[in-house]
Parts: C-alpha cells; structure tokens; sequence
C-alpha cells in the first residue's frame, strides 16, 4: 500500500458563535466537502457520534445551516484516563449561491457523516446554448 | 465532558492537567508497537474495565480491523471518499487514506471478552479486567 496516504488527526476547531449560549456545551465545527454537479449541490460533514434522529439542516436567506447534538448520557458512569480528543456538539452554515428547491432537500446519515443533497431549483439549471 | 462558563483560569487549569495526564498516562508509553496517530482514542474506566472510544467517522464497518493480542489491541482500516461524476469540488476539508494504530493496555485484559461495538462513525471497545488483576480486599482476621 505505498500509495495509500496514512491518515492524520484533524485537531477539531470550535465554533465562534454570534450570540452566547444558554449551556454550557462546547461546539465543534465538522470538517466538510462540497460539491457541486449540474443537478445538485452536495454538502458532506464529517460529525462522529451524532445520531441520525439529532441532526437539524434548515435552508434560510440562502444559508444552510447544519446541527448536530451529541447525546451526553453515553458517558455517564465513565471516568476519564486518558484522552486525545473532546467531545461536543457540531454547527455549521454555509452562504449558498445557486437557488436551491428547499422542497427537495435531502439527507443522509452513514457511519457519521452527513451527506445533504441541495437540489438547484429549475431556474438555476445549467443550460445549453446552441450556436445558430 | 462538558465545559463550564467563562473562567480563562479554569481553562488554564485545564490545560495544564491535560498536559500533565498526557505525560504522566501510562496508556501511551514508549512501547515500540505504537504507531500512526490516527484515530484519535479516548480511554474510560467504568466500574472495573476499560472502554475505548475511537472517532473513525466515515470508516465502512467492512474496512475495520480489530486484533487482540495478550495486552495490545491493534485498530486498522481505510477510509475513502468518493465524489460522484463530474462533481466539481468548491471545498475539500475531509480526507482519506489508511490506517493502522496499536493501543498498549497498562493492565491485564481478557483478551478474549472484549468487545467492539460500531455505531454514528465511532467505535466503542470494551475491555474487561483480567479477573487475576482486579482488586480485591482482604479481611483482617
């Protein structure tokens, strides 16, 4: 496997909120793809530990917001003895150019990584022009 | 786990402690069979076992590796990513490869009686206590 790249650790980076928070949770920003193909804009982000049932995604002033909420009770009756990482909540939102069908906005859990397909609103489709 | 309100020497404090766990944890030593960083691990006590708790999102339960052998635990896998067709990248902050990381246990373990549990994209190890290891107490008669 000599081309296979060896994976590094991605130090989380916490979120700078606009308004203070009313607990006292830490928020991470999740590490994110996005890409674009003619039908759809396709946001990936990468939110280990946060189930499927505790992800908000909403579409507002052509900001797309994601959520997701990390359920504490796991770690009840834990101590710990050695730790490398730390855990919290994820948010992140992205300004969005192209129009979007909010109507048809999907997501999709797996392994911890939220795959959220934007579909471009009809008007925003590319289209061919023929040259007369 | 969770942070408390604004106090900067709390969080110095915090700091200073992460440190010196760092350095003075013997579940990290010098041991040769350490190797790569990632994952990142964290490591509970609960009651009298141990349980590990790995942040591998991404990582398809087939491309997972877990071996036991007398008190190390071996964790290798890869991770790919796959853009579709014609995709045309705006961000790229995810990355893949491979992976391949040897966790060396302070303590005796059963290496038969752990079990791993994978779920959301991170990886629950249960390591129970060899039974000859635990503490027991002893009556004065």
């Amino acid at each position: 496997m000599a081309d296979a790249q060896e994976l590094q650790v991605q130090q989380k980076r916490e979120l700078e909120k606009k308004a203070e928070a009313t607990t006292p949770a830490r928020v991470f920003v999740p590490v994110t793809d996005i890409f674009e193909t003619t039908q759809a804009l396709t946001v990936v982000l990468e939110m280990p530990g946060v189930d499927r049932n505790s992800i908000e995604a909403s579409v507002e002033n052509d900001v797309v917001t994601i959520e997701g909420r990390i359920d504490f009770a796991k770690y009840e009756g834990m101590q710990p003895v050695y730790t490398e990482y730390n855990v919290g909540h994820y948010a992140r939102s992205f300004q969005i150019s192209n129009k979007i069908d909010q109507g048809k906005i999907s997501a999709e859990m797996k392994d911890g990584v939220v795959t959220l397909v934007l579909p471009k609103a009809e008007q925003a489709k590319q289209r061919k022009i023929q040259v007369s | 786990m969770l942070a408390s309100f604004n106090d900067p020497f709390e969080a110095l404090f915090a700091l200073q402690r992460a440190l010196d766990a760092r350095v003075a944890s013997d579940w990290m030593g010098h041991g040769t069979a350490a190797s790569g960083s990632f994952p990142p691990i964290n490591i509970f006590q609960k009651g009298d076992d141990f349980v590990a708790i790995v942040e591998l999102s991404g990582v398809d339960k087939n491309d997972l590796e877990i071996e036991a052998k007398e008190n190390t635990i071996r964790i290798r896998g890869k991770k790919t990513i796959a853009y579709g067709e014609q995709a045309s990248v705006h961000r790229r902050e995810r990355i893949s490869g491979v992976f391949d990381r040897t966790l060396s246990v302070p303590i005796r373990i059963e290496p038969n009686g752990i079990k791993a549990e994978y779920r959301d994209g991170v990886l629950a190890l249960f390591i129970p206590r060899a039974e000859a290891d635990k503490p027991r107490s002893i009556k004065v008669g």
